[in-house]
């Protein structure tokens, strides 16, 4: 049999990429390691090698073939002795092959040997549930946010970051971005890519890997009033800078009466990547929220992104900015407009329901809204507020909400203790303890930290069936 | 209130200092070469001393009288402030410069106007040299309203935009990389100016330090890094701390010069400063000087200082004082009179005087002040 060669998996959360380019053509011999093609993931360009040897039988993917999905067979491998006659073997069971989960282990050769159900019919490979696919509308043209007639474009969460940063450089000379691979790597998770060519390197710095030193450089450079952009790797690498951030960034307005302080934003991707393990997988965003000076954000959509980040880099106070690094991938529809700024401090209500109120930020929005959709088929209309800024907290949209509905449940993947469900927790007993018919229930991350193994980590992080359970107690319909 | 002498002719208003920072702004450069300029041809006969390099610095009179003057002043003004706290009206931490002054004064005459400060916490000095207030300091340091930072701050954290203080930091070495940032600002807006790096010997075993040390010599930025070696990090001397203990070398990995400089010694200071801040000022990048110092005091006004000896300090004290040292240059070469010199410490002892009533009577900040500056 030939073997099939899969579309490799080429970062820890890519779920699909673009056959670029084929280095090998059909009937060309190829040795182990021989480059065959070039992939381009959501963050770089990448050779891939064969493992094999063999002849290049057949290319089942064309060059400029994008959204192919990781194991999904690109080509087939003629062993040694192997004639072209074996390829039209290969393709029938090829077919059975298309509608296969990708989540499933790469394909050894002798899976074929096993046929599925033979009756079923071949199927087009179709977009993922989740992950990169079809735009999620969270901003309709009847937003009260936007003007009427509004019109929508589809971006992604890497893309509006990156548009809200140039948008800001251009209207702003003072505004700079620096950190490890912003520049000339065009961005380890490509959100600065283009910045240098447009900008040039006096403001797109990449620096030595040396946290706290560049972030205190950066806050340096805030107090003679640049606007430094301070991107971090991974927020995990910021807890080497955290000083800076906090005793340096967030304190010194108050400190020195209001004299001196610094409008910086420090940004990266927070929270779970996906098996990347303990010391890449944690959320920050009670840790920041809980120190005075600083404004938190974690976006969920496109558009909180694009606009909030716009608001970050204009405001004059230091600013931490959670991203996550599996919805950069992800595409929302974002109003059309010339400079479109979402304000600090203001949630959103994504959804309207009266039964109960889901509180989520960030990438606990997915499992909320989701949960939602199954709840509605269950008859329970749950209202989900996204809160964009964690801190200053718009507590009062909550509070509105669950004045409507009673009940609340808040979704997060960080860890449980001193959460920030815990806060709206405590915030709802202070605020709406007499409109409350049942207790409020957090859904976090487990109390534990991020494992490897692949079932473990999806037993660490919350779920969409633990938000519904959740709804179905506190609405009593468990 | 006593004005300072004409070479300086710094405003010293009544008012507190937040209200008059902007008329403190205009007085003319503090610039040693404008001073010697104006110097030479007045002819005034100068005095000369011998750096660690061996070079002979020399100072007018003027000049001489100007350094005297401010190390008196923020000799006093400590010596107030540990009275101060010996009577509970300043709180918390308080870290003495008694014994250092010669290197603040010396560094701040070999500066200009626009190039920046920033220090760790023992930092009352450099806030006195660089023109801010010993009211608006002192007051606080007692914590009243009209403290540099309303009093919200403390001994630790005061800045001045006016005279380009960046403050004041509580954390060993922090200020390191943020000084560097100044520097990088300087460099992004082209504008010319220096930012000049203050740590002490302690902080010179901080990772952030070296972490600056290569951004800086990496981008070319103009930082003048000054440690200052005052022997003991909190208790701990270099020699105990420092696998080595000539910290001007401390820069060699990232080809930063560096020199040793007489710390004690205020021409040899303001020598060695003008070398290094030309050559940052000239695009060559960050410069390292060590100042080989002295505190007399303890760590903080809690420390017994049983880590050395009284004889130690005495001898600091009793051989190479920089105030005593200046003082008697002024009478020995500038031919100054004991009277002429008692002028000017009376001068000073009535401007420290005047700060710390000011200080003391000097209302607490409003309770509403609890809220305000957490953002803005």
């Amino acid at each position: 049999m030939p073997t099939e060669i899969l579309m490799p998996a080429l970062s820890p959360t890519m779920e699909e990429g673009k056959l670029a380019k084929w280095v090998k053509k059909e009937g060309d011999s190829v040795a182990a390691g021989d480059v065959i093609a070039e992939i381009e993931t959501d963050k770089a360009t990448m050779e891939v090698e064969a493992v094999d040897e063999g002849t290049l039988g057949k290319i089942l993917v064309d060059e400029g073939t994008e959204g192919v999905k990781v194991n999904s067979p690109i080509a087939l491998l003629l062993e040694e002795g192997e004639d072209e006659s074996a390829l039209d073997k290969a393709a029938s069971s090829q077919v059975k092959e298309d509608d296969s989960n990708a989540s499933e282990p790469p394909a050894d050769d002798g899976k074929d040997e096993a046929p599925k159900a033979a009756d079923e019919a071949p199927k087009v490979p179709a977009a993922p549930a989740s992950g990169p696919g079809p735009a999620e509308k969270t901003w309709t043209q009847d937003d009260p946010e936007i003007p009427e007639g509004t019109k929508m474009v589809s971006v992604t969460v890497r893309e509006a970051l990156r548009d809200a940063m140039a948008e800001e450089m251009r209207r702003d000379g003072d505004v700079y971005v620096m950190g490890e691979e912003v520049a000339e790597y065009q961005g380890a998770y490509k959100i600065t890519q283009g910045l240098l060519d447009e900008f040039g390197a006096r403001r797109v710095v990449d620096t030595p890997i040396t946290e706290h030193g560049f972030t205190g450089l950066g806050v340096g450079a805030g107090f003679a009033g640049l606007k430094p952009i301070v991107e971090f790797m991974t927020f995990n690498f910021a807890m080497q800078a955290i000083d800076q951030i906090i005793n340096s960034a967030a304190k010194t307005h108050y400190m020195s009466g209001g004299l001196i302080g610094c409008s910086i934003v420090f940004r990266g991707p927070n929270g779970a990547a996906a098996r990347v393990a303990a010391q890449h997988s944690q959320d920050y965003a009670s840790w920041y929220a809980h120190v005075p000076g600083l404004r938190v954000i974690q976006p969920y959509s496109a558009a909180d992104a694009k606009g909030l980040l716009k608001a970050a880099i204009r405001d004059p106070n230091p600013v931490v900015f959670l991203e996550n690094e599996i919805l950069y991938g992800h595409t929302f529809e974002i109003p059309d407009v010339d400079d479109f700024v979402v304000p600090i401090g203001k949630a959103k209500i994504e959804r309207k329901g009266s039964d109960v109120t889901i509180v989520s930020f960030g990438i606990g929005m997915t499992y909320a809204m989701q949960a939602a959709d199954e709840l509605a088929k269950m008859g329970i209309e749950a209202e989900v507020v996204n809160l964009r800024t964690i801190r200053p907290m718009d507590i009062e949209t909550v509070v509105e909400s669950v004045k409507k509905t009673n009940r609340c449940v808040t979704v997060e993947e960080g860890w449980p203790v001193c959460s920030i469900g815990s806060e709206i927790s405590a915030r709802m007993m202070e605020m709406a303890f007499d409109h409350l018919d049942a207790p409020v229930l957090r859904v976090t991350g487990k109390d534990v930290p991020m494992p490897y193994a692949a079932n473990l980590e999806k037993l660490a992080l919350p779920t969409v069936a633990e938000v519904i359970e959740a709804v179905k107690a506190v609405t009593y319909t468990a | 209130m006593a004005e300072k002498k004409p070479t300086t002719s710094r405003k010293r208003s009544s008012g507190t200092s937040r209200s008059s920072g902007t008329s403190r702004t205009s007085g003319p450069s503090r610039s040693s070469r404008s001073t010697k300029s104006a110097d030479a041809k007045s002819g005034e006969k100068t005095s000369t001393a011998k750096s660690m390099t061996g070079e002979t610095v020399h100072f007018t009179r003027d000049e001489d009288v100007y350094a005297y003057r401010e190390m008196l002043l923020v000799r006093r003004f400590e010596e107030k402030a540990g009275q101060l706290y010996g009577m509970g009206l300043i709180g918390g931490f308080c870290h003495l410069y008694i014994g250092q002054e010669a290197v603040v004064v010396g560094m701040q005459m070999a500066l200009k106007e626009g190039d920046q400060i920033i220090t760790g916490y023992r930092d009352h000095g450099h806030m006195i040299a660089c023109g801010m207030e010993s009211k608006g300091v002192m007051a606080e340091l007692t914590g009243r309203r009209s403290g540099y930072s309303k009093g919200k701050g403390g001994s630790m954290h005061m800045f001045s935009v006016d005279k380009n203080f960046y403050g004041g930091h509580g954390i060993v070495g922090a200020q390191v990389p943020l000084g560097t940032g100044l520097a990088f600002a300087n460099k992004y807006r082209e504008n010319g100016s220096v930012s000049i790096t203050y740590f002490g010997d302690g902080a010179a075993n901080q990772g952030q330090v070296y972490e600056s040390f290569n951004m800086a010599k990496l981008w070319s930025l103009p930082v003048v890094y000054v440690i200052e070696n005052n022997k003991y990090g909190m208790g701990t001397s270099v020699e105990r701390a420092s696998s080595t203990t000539n910290l001007s070398h401390r820069g060699a990995s990232f080809e930063i010069p560096g020199e040793q400089v007489d710390g004690m010694e205020v021409h040899a200071v303001r020598a060695a400063g003008e070398r290094a801040i030309a050559h940052a000022r000239e695009g060559k990048g960050p410069y390292i000087l060590e100042m080989l110092t002295y505190r007399y005091r303890g760590h903080s006004m809690s420390d017994p200082a049983k880590y050395r000896t009284r004889d130690e300090v005495n001898k600091m004290r009793t051989e190479r004082d920089p105030i005593e040292h200046l003082r008697s240059r002024l009478i020995e070469e500038h031919k100054m009179s004991e009277d002429e010199v008692k002028k000017i410490d009376k001068e000073v002892r009535d401007i420290i005087n005047e700060a710390a009533e000011f200080a003391q009577s000097d209302p607490e900040p409003d309770p509403s002040e609890l809220w305000t500056d957490v953002v803005r």
